[in-house]
């Protein structure tokens, strides 16, 4: 994979790397999950949430994947199921070349070891009873490593990301401000050296000039500790800002994906386009006079059926209710591939091309083939 | 004059003239365990009718405070305010517990970040507003049925009479924030007091609702003081800009120049620390430090301990404000050179 390969040199120095460059670091094959609803009398099961839906998708080393979404397009269920903080349903996640949770796979303890998440609520995500320096020891303890030495690695930590480690370690949760709290649950994060890093929609509550300087705070950590981040939020400035790639989902599937270029500069899903059209302007001569989108998201519980945005898209035809479009390669250079009959040569929608004669470029059902 | 901070009182304001909102002076104190806080510390400024004031800040920084005192409805036993806040004629920090009860409603109403929390959750939101109509109008429950429905049907949420016999969890979060507009808009307010009503909402749903309420304070030539953190949406709702730090407006203007031409190192900081624009691997330019603790402020200038242009004497005394422009004024001694 040359994309991986240019944005990180370096990475064959690493020795926890196992399955080499081209491996990507994470591949994520139909992960599924549905919640089930329950009701009526007897309590059974009457519907289901279909919160992440056959999602696939790969993270190189180094890079960083940005997921977006509006709320309930399974953007947080996706990184709860990569961590096994909720069990799927469906699909196989592949970390470094290895099936995790699987047979002669990686266990999911040592999953978690490699993979680490920072969550949006700084203050519920601590323990308010442990100091700050307990916090950050407490996972390398839990993994064996003696008391003295996690204690040594939670100053060093701690200094890592900006905080003095005299003035911190005897404090607890409540003392600090939000910035602060947060960036103790980067530490935390840190402290078991992860190879993957979840942020899911970590900075979404600081105040703006606090946002900026944990985003640095990423960027620093990224490079002095090799790290590969996946950044969850649903601020796509942010996102551009921060991804090499980016992956937009919608009602539990993954609409369009590419890179940061190919997304920002070239949308090519309806969706993805009424998205960043909906991003503030900045400029006041400049504003928005018609929303791109009307009306919410429709219930993840009953949603329509083919395509799934088909509800709120201006483009929708009889085919898009009918089938199903599939994530194809729209720009192979990009890694760009969009799930949307337009984009699909004869899928029978009346803006797609009509059908090739030789196909080009692979059919794929995930992200990249 | 719009709602820029213009403390010399102008002299051809007739009292048919005179602004809806005028605010001088305003200041707000919590009284807590151990001492006061001074959540606002001195704000003037003024509003016409048909105008959109945005209040800028971060968290702490007063601007949802202020936006409660304009309605005076901080709990009054552990709150002292001080300073004049008038609103069509009146002074709201006089009016007696009765006479506020009228005018929270029908002359300024207002909406909030979360609509779950404002709604009655065991009512149905036609019945919510009708009442709100009954109250304030004194019209009979049928006429105020229909208001309910033409209300819904303004702030263009879909199936509305449907909607009028919904439960507020029934709805989603954008359908629930319009009818939050509905209900603060059903006794025409002059002014409306926005706190962050679409920091909440997903990014479509956001622009729907800010694209709405423009149309709605146009049509019905409503003022608007609308406080939010976010630089973008200001960019999209104002006419003018007030950016709060520390309890204090610390420049103010129309929206173009606020953006376009700051005065304030912390206006500046604001602005290039938000990541628009800014290209992947560029390091983001922050404000070091966070905001003051409003318990013990910094004498002199509340911003020198993270201005990057600090010098001696803006620790010395408190900043007045300068008006480079009539209308576009910051609290900044740089301006004065």
């Amino acid at each position: 994979m040359a994309y991986a390969a240019t944005t990180t040199p370096a990475k064959n120095t690493d020795p926890r790397d196992r399955g080499g460059e081209a491996q990507p670091l994470l591949m994520v094959k139909g992960l599924l999950k549905y919640f089930p609803v329950l009701g009526g009398v007897l309590n059974r099961k009457v519907a289901s949430v279909q919160a992440v839906d056959d999602v696939s998708f790969e993270v190189a080393k180094g890079e960083t994947l940005g997921v977006v979404g509006e709320s309930g397009c399974g953007k947080s269920t996706t990184a709860r199921l990569l961590m096994r903080l909720i069990e799927p349903d469906a699909g196989s996640v592949i970390f470094d070349g290895e099936g995790v949770g699987e047979q002669h796979g990686l266990s999911v303890r040592d999953m978690r070891r490699s993979m680490q998440m920072v969550f949006q609520d700084s203050y519920a995500s601590l323990n308010p009873r442990l100091t700050i320096e307990e916090t950050i020891a407490f996972g390398p303890r839990v993994h064996g490593v003696s008391g003295k030495e996690a204690r040594d690695r939670a100053r060093a930590l701690l200094g890592k990301v900006g905080l003095d480690p005299n003035l911190f370690v005897r404090r607890y949760p409540h003392e600090l401000s939000g910035g602060q709290r947060q960036r103790i649950n980067i530490a935390r994060a840190l402290a078991l050296e992860p190879r993957l890093v979840i942020f899911d929609e970590a900075v979404s509550a600081l105040d703006k000039s606090v946002e900026a300087q944990v985003l640095n705070l990423l960027n620093d950590l990224k490079r002095d500790m090799s790290l590969t981040y996946i950044f969850i939020s649903h601020d796509l400035n942010v996102v551009r800002y921060i991804s090499d790639r980016v992956l937009v989902m919608y009602l539990g599937k993954v609409v369009e994906t590419g890179t940061v270029e190919a997304i920002y500069g070239n949308p090519r899903h309806p969706y993805t386009r009424a998205l960043l059209s909906s991003m503030p302007s900045m400029d006041p001569a400049q504003r928005t006079t018609a929303p791109a989108l009307t009306g919410d998201p429709p219930n993840p519980i009953n949603p329509p059926s083919g395509c799934r945005f088909r509800t709120r898209c201006a483009f929708a035809e009889g085919v898009c209710a009918m089938v199903e479009p599939r994530l194809e390669i729209v720009a192979d250079a990009e890694r760009h591939a969009a799930a949307c009959h337009m984009e699909i040569a004869g899928s029978g929608h009346s803006k797609a091309i009509p059908q090739l004669a030789p196909q080009i470029g692979p059919q794929i059902t995930g992200a990249v083939a | 004059m719009t709602a820029a901070l213009r403390q010399d009182a102008a002299p051809v304001a007739a009292p048919a003239t005179a602004p809806l909102v005028s605010v001088e002076g305003l200041t707000v104190k919590f009284k807590g365990g151990d001492g006061s806080i001074a959540a606002v510390n001195g704000v003037d400024f003024t509003l016409e009718r048909g105008k959109v004031l945005t209040i800028l800040g971060e968290s702490g920084s007063g601007k949802s405070v202020t936006l409660k005192a304009m309605m005076r409805l901080h709990p009054a036993r552990k709150t002292t305010y001080g300073g004049r806040i008038m609103i069509g004629g009146r002074n709201i920090l006089a009016l007696s517990e009765r006479e506020l009860v009228q005018v929270r409603g029908s002359v300024v109403s207002m909406i909030f970040q979360e609509p779950m929390l404002a709604f009655d959750p065991v009512y149905t939101i036609g019945h919510q507003i009708a009442e709100t109509v009954v109250r304030h109008e004194g019209v009979s429950r049928r006429d105020a049925d229909k208001r309910a429905l033409d209300l819904l049907e303004m702030v263009q949420i879909p199936s509305a009479a449907r909607r009028l016999k919904a439960y507020p969890h029934e709805m989603s979060g954008g359908m629930r924030q319009r009818a939050m507009i509905a209900l603060a808009l059903s006794c025409r307010p002059d002014l409306l007091l926005a706190d962050e009503p679409t920091t909440a909402l997903d990014a479509t749903v956001q622009m729907q609702v800010l694209v709405l309420l423009r149309q709605l304070q146009r049509e019905m030539g409503m003022a608007v003081i609308f406080v939010t953190h976010d630089m973008g949406v200001a960019a999209e709702i104002a006419d003018d800009v007030a950016v709060m730090y520390a309890g204090r407006f610390i420049e103010a203007g129309p929206v173009g120049p606020v953006i376009g031409k700051r005065l304030h190192p912390y206006t500046e900081g604001l602005l290039a620390s938000t990541v628009h624009g800014a290209s992947r691997g560029e390091r983001l330019e922050t404000i070091p430090g966070s905001p003051p603790n409003l318990a013990k402020l910094p004498s002199g200038c509340s911003f020198a301990p993270r201005c990057k242009y600090v010098e001696p004497c803006c620790r010395e005394t408190d900043i007045p404000l300068f008006h480079p422009e009539p209308d576009h004024s910051a609290r900044c001694l740089r301006i004065d050179r």
